[in-house]
């Protein structure tokens, strides 16, 4: 028995996107907390710490999404049990991201001037000062427009938390799919959503990028 | 909690793998020839067509850069059978990454077009160069040159991509992993298996990317 898409179906669907957007938040709360570490690692002055915050990006940069996403599921199942899908699909894009977040924001870091830097090496400040009261505050500026662009980026990864199992906006669409048979109905109305959050951002992006998008001299 | 890997069954399943990995590098491959024609054509459209192309052309690159992947494999697998055309998986699974990576290729080869200088188009004309060779000479390649980086590591990224389209059972890495798993329940040892190949194709395709680079674009500029 097919069932007919009617008000209910597509209520379903827009319904779960309340968790494309709650994964979305937490894996940018994580990827960012990560990632400012990840750059501030890239750009610390010991050799090591920039050396293993470089093989961290490039593992992660270098391997699919959804190969991370699989070793975090079976990963936790295997070292204690069943693990929630939503927490795998939390860990591995907070992992990702934060790879993703951590190369952007060291560019930022890097395109403060080198005068910056010296000015506040001059005025006796240590790394941990130096980053947090001269260069941090500058970077901040620069990295508002790409981290807006990567947010987006971060969202649509989310729907890859479908194929392990977890009920999201592309889920969902998969299931009223099996159930009502409508695919160019049912994945077109999915793909709709996406661009109803996405687009914003994007132009958000753009926006941001025109106006804070130089180096401030 | 104690566990024993057992590689075992990953290890006898290597010639399933390696053939799993000759078919996302075959995959990859034709999707970024294929994906390098459509940036080409779409950024000249962009830059120098009618207003109705160039308005089409921003239409699909806004529809398929804020839509995720996974769902333009859904409606191209699922949907487009619908309006009476059939693809099978892999044929579905190259176009999908065709349309995908076409769509930021546009933006990219366009930004390396914008880059040119009028003066180095009006140059070419006073040498009374054809419109061809200007565009070739003058345009596409140094746009190609600046861009360069950006599109390469692209392409990069659709290959890593191209993992997602194993949802829609297209033969490659990730789907020859997704059989082996289904057959040994060996998850995590053979998922830990194929992530260290996937990292290895991406390290031999920048070095490809490199190489390539440096006999296009190096041997020009000394010739």
């Amino acid at each position: 028995m097919i069932r007919q898409f009617g008000p209910s179906e597509a209520l379903f669907i827009v319904t779960a996107v309340r968790w494309t957007v709650a994964l979305t938040l937490i894996a940018f709360a994580g990827g960012g907390i990560v990632g400012l570490g990840v750059a501030l690692a890239r750009t610390a002055p010991a050799a090591w710490v920039r050396v293993a915050a470089t093989g961290y990006i490039q593992l992660f940069q270098g391997t699919p999404l959804l190969m991370q996403l699989f070793l975090v599921f079976f990963g936790a199942a295997m070292f204690g049990g069943s693990v929630d899908p939503l927490v795998a699909a939390a860990v591995a894009l907070t992992l990702n991201g934060a790879a993703f977040l951590g190369e952007i924001w060291r560019g930022c870091i890097e395109a403060i001037p080198k005068g910056q830097w010296e000015a506040a090496t001059a005025l006796a400040l240590r790394f941990p000062a130096r980053m947090r009261t001269v260069v941090l505050p500058q970077a901040a500026r620069i990295a508002v427009a790409p981290t807006v662009g990567y947010l987006v980026q971060l969202l649509k990864a989310t729907s890859l938390a479908s194929i392990i199992g977890f009920v999201e906006l592309t889920r969902a669409g998969q299931i009223m799919n099996n159930a009502t048979f409508r695919p160019f109905l049912v994945f077109g109305l999915v793909a709709v959503i996406y661009f109803i959050l996405c687009w914003p951002l994007s132009w958000f992006s753009r926006r941001l990028e025109a106006r804070f998008g130089s180096v401030p001299p | 909690m104690h566990y024993t890997f057992q590689f075992g069954d990953v290890w006898a399943a290597w010639p399933d793998l390696l053939w799993g990995t000759w078919l996302t590098i075959q995959l990859s491959a034709s999707a970024m020839a294929l994906g390098l024609v459509v940036a080409i054509a779409g950024a000249l459209g962009k830059t120098m067509g009618p207003r109705p192309l160039r308005w089409a052309i921003d239409a699909y690159i806004e529809a398929i850069r804020n839509t995720p992947f996974l769902v333009q494999i859904f409606l191209i697998f699922f949907g487009l059978p619908s309006i009476g055309l059939r693809l099978d998986s892999n044929q579905a699974a190259l176009v999908a990454m065709v349309v995908n990576v076409g769509a930021y290729g546009i933006e990219i080869v366009r930004a390396g077009i914008d880059n040119i200088q009028r003066g180095q188009i009006e140059a070419g004309i006073a040498l009374g160069l054809r419109p061809l060779q200007i565009f070739r000479h003058i345009i596409l390649f140094p746009a190609l040159q600046t861009i360069y980086p950006a599109l390469t590591s692209q392409f990069i990224l659709l290959m890593l991509g191209s993992s997602v389209v194993s949802t829609i059972s297209a033969q490659e890495l990730t789907g020859a992993a997704n059989d082996l798993q289904s057959r040994t329940f060996r998850s995590f040892e053979i998922y830990i298996v194929v992530t260290a190949i996937y990292l290895a194709l991406s390290m031999a395709f920048s070095g490809t990317f490199a190489a390539i680079h440096r006999a296009v674009f190096v041997r020009e500029e000394r010739g």
